[in-house]
């Protein structure tokens, strides 16, 4: 099996809101400084699952795409490190200020042109703009099942298993491939590449293929192909009026909240 | 100006789901006297519709192949029901379901969706979504270059209506093919309250600092009540295996808006308020006055829970 990890470089989610910042003119995020840009967590994820079926037995490759900057090769070379053998980056000014269409369209040509793939990993959603659909819209464009918010993922004779959450309960679904899975948190933490790893990650290839080596109509991509169209990026407002519980011990604190909550008929 | 809606219901337990209804209510405000469509696939399908107050007319199949969520399958009746109606806006809530229908809808009708909005306006023709982003950091207003416009939307976001059901019904076809087979499914066991529908969560997190805290926070529930209050979990303690992850509360996880939410060494991470930020009262017991949760929180109680909360219990049973 051919399997690929769609993968993502995002501000640091677990930014604290207090150093969170908007640029109000470009309705970008500031990302906070000394804070790294990091692989987005789910597809992190999404690696270690490509990485267990391959060390199953049944996967061959693993090739990790990435759209984004220059700077996107940081993520590529992390899932490499944690065992994944090549990398293509997709660089081009016209995949700029895309949305997850565009994103997904590229995504798709690069998936084609690599000709050979079996499943593809994505997240479930990018923990940046948390929009979770480029695994899915990329199913549609391959025409390819999928498999979405999986939390574990096997190989079976001809197409893959996944275990995933519905409602309540879960459930276990297979389907053939090609095919794509999104993969949600409770697949388990990905593994954490030692050094000699990301020293032989230093030595694989990652390849950049811009819109022309994808052979896609720049008016498709980017700010120009984009159908959801971001308006207005702002901070949300709190309640911001806490009102602290006083008393000199747990007895007095949980008597006096106890009073409180009974006052506003909460309790 | 009157807009036509189509919302995507979705049944439980034969009912229009929660959401369903909340998301109708959505619909009615939004289509002026415009054409309010409801979607219902499943067993008890029609029988359901009349129970969708404010939709003008119910698209359904009794097909008990529905019954089932597979997206092969519902985005074809999905897909039927636009090319009856004329919908300019498609309203699916944010569930296991609508997730996976949102975007593949939107990319076969060649045009998109807005994921997980709180808020969606008709701006003098102009569909404006509002949703959070970076994980609650931000707030995203988007509009669409394309239609219809779809928009997922947060559970507990509006408030459903009262009123007649539809007044037509009309079939779609039964399910046919999907290229996904469920192997098996196991139902959760359906004990006690469901959290969506408690009017108290207590909740637990990293503070907790061990599983055992779940069993002094459910004695916290037992004295509140069982019959309205319910133990969450914020993802670190679902995720160092101390309680099931059908806890989880928050961008994740599910979303509540009980009239009490107690969060219990939480330390209030954007991905959590997105769960329980709806809650009327919000109550925080942390160790750490500066906690981002006393940014969300109504009344702050600063100490260790372990000493605070049988505590609480005592002063509950006491009065
Ligand atoms: C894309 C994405 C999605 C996410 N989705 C979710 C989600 O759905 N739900 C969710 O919850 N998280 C989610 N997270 C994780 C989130 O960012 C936080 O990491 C998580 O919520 C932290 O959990 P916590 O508050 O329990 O732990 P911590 O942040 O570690 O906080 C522990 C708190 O306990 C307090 N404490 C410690 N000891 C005591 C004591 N003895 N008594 C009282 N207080 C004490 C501390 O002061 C601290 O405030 C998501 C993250 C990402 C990136
Ligand atoms: N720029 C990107 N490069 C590579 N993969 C991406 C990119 N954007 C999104 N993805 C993949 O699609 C998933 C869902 O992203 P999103 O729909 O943006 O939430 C991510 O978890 C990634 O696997």
């Amino acid at each position: 099996m051919h399997l690929v990890v769609c993968a993502k470089q995002i501000p640091d989610p677990e930014t604290p809101a207090s150093a969170f910042r908007i640029d109000a003119a470009t309705n970008r995020v500031v990302p906070a400084p000394g804070l790294p840009l990091v692989l987005s967590q789910f597809d992190g994820i999404a690696a270690e699952a490509a990485l267990r079926i391959k060390e199953g037995g049944t996967g061959h490759k693993i090739t990790v795409i990435s759209l984004g900057e220059e700077q996107a090769a940081a993520a590529i070379k992390q899932v490499l490190a944690m065992g994944a053998d090549e990398g293509v980056l997709l660089r081009d000014a016209a995949f700029e200020d895309g949305d997850s269409h565009t994103t997904a369209t590229a995504l798709a040509a690069a998936i084609r042109k690599l000709g050979d793939v079996d499943v593809v990993c994505c997240g479930r959603q990018a923990a940046d703009w948390d929009m979770g659909q480029v695994g899915l819209i990329l199913a549609e464009l391959l025409d390819w099942p999928v498999a979405p918010l999986a939390q574990s993922v096997e190989a079976v004779a001809g197409g893959v298993r996944v275990r995933r959450g519905v409602g309540d309960g879960f459930e276990t679904i297979e389907t053939s491939t090609p095919a794509v899975v999104t993969v949600s948190n409770e697949l388990g933490t990905p593994r954490y590449p030692r050094l000699p790893q990301i020293m032989a990650a230093a030595k694989k290839p990652i390849v950049t293929w811009g819109a022309t080596d994808l052979g896609l109509d720049p008016a498709k991509l980017g700010a120009a192909g984009r159908r959801l169209v971001l308006e207005r990026l702002a901070l949300p407002t709190k309640g911001g009026n806490v009102r602290l519980i006083e008393g000199d011990t747990p007895a007095e604190q949980a008597a006096a909240l106890v009073a409180q909550l009974r006052a506003d008929r909460v309790l | 100006m009157p807009r036509n809606v189509l919302v995507v219901g979705e049944l439980n337990d034969g009912a229009p789901s929660a959401t369903t209804r909340e998301l109708l209510g959505a619909a009615c405000g939004i289509a002026a006297s415009g054409e309010v469509g409801v979607v219902l696939l499943g067993a008890g399908a029609s029988a359901a519709a009349p129970a969708c107050a404010g939709a003008t007319r119910a698209y359904t199949s009794d097909d008990a192949e529905y019954d089932a969520f597979r997206g092969d399958q519902w985005l074809r009746a999905i897909v039927a029901a636009l090319d009856l109606g004329d919908a300019d806006l498609v309203l699916i809530a944010q569930s296991t379901a609508g997730r996976e229908l949102g975007p593949r809808l939107a990319q076969r009708r060649g045009t998109a969706v807005a994921m997980d909005c709180t808020q969606v306006v008709d701006d003098g023709g102009t569909w404006r979504a509002t949703r959070p982003a970076y994980g609650g950091n931000a707030i995203a207003t988007y509009t669409f270059a394309t239609r219809p416009a779809i928009a997922t939307v947060r559970p507990k976001s509006f408030a459903a209506v009262e009123g007649d059901g539809p007044a037509t019904i009309t079939a779609l076809p039964g399910a046919g093919e999907s290229r996904t087979r469920i192997v098996s499914r196991e139902p959760a066991a359906a004990e006690g309250l469901r959290l969506e529908d408690a009017r108290v969560v207590v909740s637990g997190g990293r503070g907790l600092g061990a599983a055992d805290g779940f069993a002094l926070l459910q004695q916290l529930v037992d004295t509140i009540g069982r019959d309205r209050a319910v133990l969450g979990a914020s993802r670190a303690a679902v995720d160092l295996g101390w309680c099931a992850q059908s806890m989880q509360v928050g961008l994740t996880g599910r979303v509540v808006a009980p009239d009490l939410y107690i969060a219990v060494g939480i330390s209030g991470a954007s991905q959590h308020m997105s769960g329980c930020s709806g809650a009327r009262t919000i109550i925080a017991i942390n160790r750490d006055a500066d906690a981002s949760i006393m940014d969300f929180a109504r009344y702050g109680v600063i100490g260790d829970y372990k000493q605070i909360v049988p505590e609480l219990i005592a002063a509950l049973r006491g009065g």
